[in-house]
């Protein structure tokens, strides 16, 4: 997947269509960004300077997919993480999980969510759950699959045609397809004929904390450099918490 | 040895209670709303194939049940006249509405069976998941696991779970057997929703 962060305008599409798509509840009364659900977020990012040089860019963020020592699947002590060796996608099977939220600590990218109650939906709500996604109760850890419902659709339509490879066409996430700016890309990066794959070795094109070694398998790209400073930036210590330690 | 006696006595018991009494009240019985025959319908009477019903869509979804609208398309009129028949078409056909079966075979929300590519790339048959289903002449009894909700059908007929045909329980286990002999390499979430 290729993210291009210069047709990124923030509108949250992604973030709605996938929570539609994978059955995450609408968050409770006390919700707030660390104990809500949610397996898509979109972060505004500034370049901190003044009119007119002042900028602001939107960074979609969920699982990066890494395919290297991927670190929730090494640290998870339930096997409830694999990747999966044929699509290279990172899989969370929710039912195995046992909650001790260790694949969230180990996540470097913070796209892992808790589910600290068990989903509730209006009762107008429930007709629209989509069939195809397990709902998660209360306890467990979930993230993005990359639509592993359509990916299931997809194979089905491709075995009932009597094929073992589906039609690239037919899986396509939930975040691509809703996106209105068309910033997505979405594809096979091993195939080197995909618009996915020229993207990703485009200029302009990096991943975050690729200094980590995780190779994740989610490319953004962008012209600016202050958003591309930002892929690698460290956590260091503002002056005010020097001073209080 | 009278001690003996009352020791034996005592594992019987216990071992009668966990292997006959306690199935029964692991399992409530609920009766198929409606007599149906697959002997009847893919035997020489109608001579029909499994997949005339049990379809897959233009989407390539497998039906599953089919709707009643499915049986009305032969039995708007009653075909003889025996109470069930009746009844089909009194109850369920000419009023729309769907018949609530209850389904031996039904899967927990989070797996996911594709049948097309079991039976269509796989080349496996109905029958070597289903067993003789496809020929009986009566539903049997549903039976649901009152603890998880669940078909008796997924852990078999056999409370020790040691199956006596090759069809039955349809546990994850034998999902993973058969894919491993046929040398499958797929993730969890592959078959896991």
């Amino acid at each position: 997947m290729v993210i291009d962060l210069d047709r990124c305008n923030g509108c949250g599409a992604c973030a709605v269509a996938c929570a539609v798509e994978n059955n995450v509840p609408p968050a409770h009364q006390q919700a707030n960004t660390r104990n809500a659900v949610s397996l898509m977020n979109v972060s505004a990012v500034s370049n901190h300077e003044q009119f007119p040089a002042g900028d602001t860019a939107y960074i979609p963020m969920f699982c990066q997919q890494c395919e290297n020592e991927t670190p929730c699947m090494t640290v998870c002590p339930q096997n409830a993480v694999d990747v999966d060796p044929v699509t290279g996608i990172v899989g969370q099977v929710p039912q195995r999980c046992l909650g001790c939220r260790y694949c969230m600590t180990a996540c470097p990218y913070h796209a892992r969510t808790f589910n600290w109650r068990d989903p509730e939906w209006t009762d107008g709500m429930k007709a629209q759950l989509n069939p195809a996604v397990a709902p998660r109760m209360r306890g467990v850890v979930e993230k993005c699959n990359f639509c592993h419902g359509r990916l299931h659709a997809a194979r089905e339509k491709a075995a009932a045609a009597g094929r073992n490879e589906i039609d690239p066409a037919d899986y396509v996430p939930a975040c691509v397809a809703s996106c209105p700016t068309n910033a997505i890309t979405f594809g096979d990066l091993n195939d080197e004929e995909s618009d996915v794959c020229r993207l990703s070795k485009s200029d302009g094109a990096f991943r975050f904390l690729a200094r980590l070694g995780t190779e994740p398998k989610v490319y953004y790209h962008t012209t600016k450099p202050w958003v591309r400073a930002l892929a690698e930036r460290s956590l260091t210590r503002t002056r005010q918490e020097e001073f209080h330690g | 040895m009278r001690s003996a006696i009352v020791l034996t006595a005592g594992i019987v018991s216990g071992l009668a209670l966990g292997w006959f009494v306690f199935p029964l009240a692991l399992y409530s019985t609920e009766p198929q709303p409606l007599h149906f025959s697959h002997a009847t319908h893919a035997g020489e009477k109608a001579g029909m194939a499994c997949a005339d019903c049990h379809a897959v869509d233009e989407q390539g979804r497998f039906q599953g049940i089919p709707a009643v609208a499915k049986c009305a398309e032969c039995h708007s009129a009653p075909i003889g006249e025996s109470a069930s028949e009746l009844q089909l078409v009194e109850q369920y056909v000419t009023p729309n509405r769907e018949i609530e079966w209850k389904v031996y075979a039904r899967q927990p929300d989070n797996a996911h069976f594709p049948h097309n590519a079991h039976v269509t790339l796989g080349a496996m048959e109905c029958a070597d998941c289903h067993g003789p289903h496809g020929s009986s002449d009566t539903l049997r009894a549903y039976q649901v696991n009152r603890i998880s909700g669940y078909s008796r059908d997924i852990w078999g007929p056999n409370i020790s779970g040691f199956a006596s045909n090759p069809w039955e329980g349809m546990k994850m286990d034998r999902c993973v057997r058969c894919h491993d002999d046929r040398g499958r390499r797929d993730g969890c979430v592959a078959c896991h929703k």
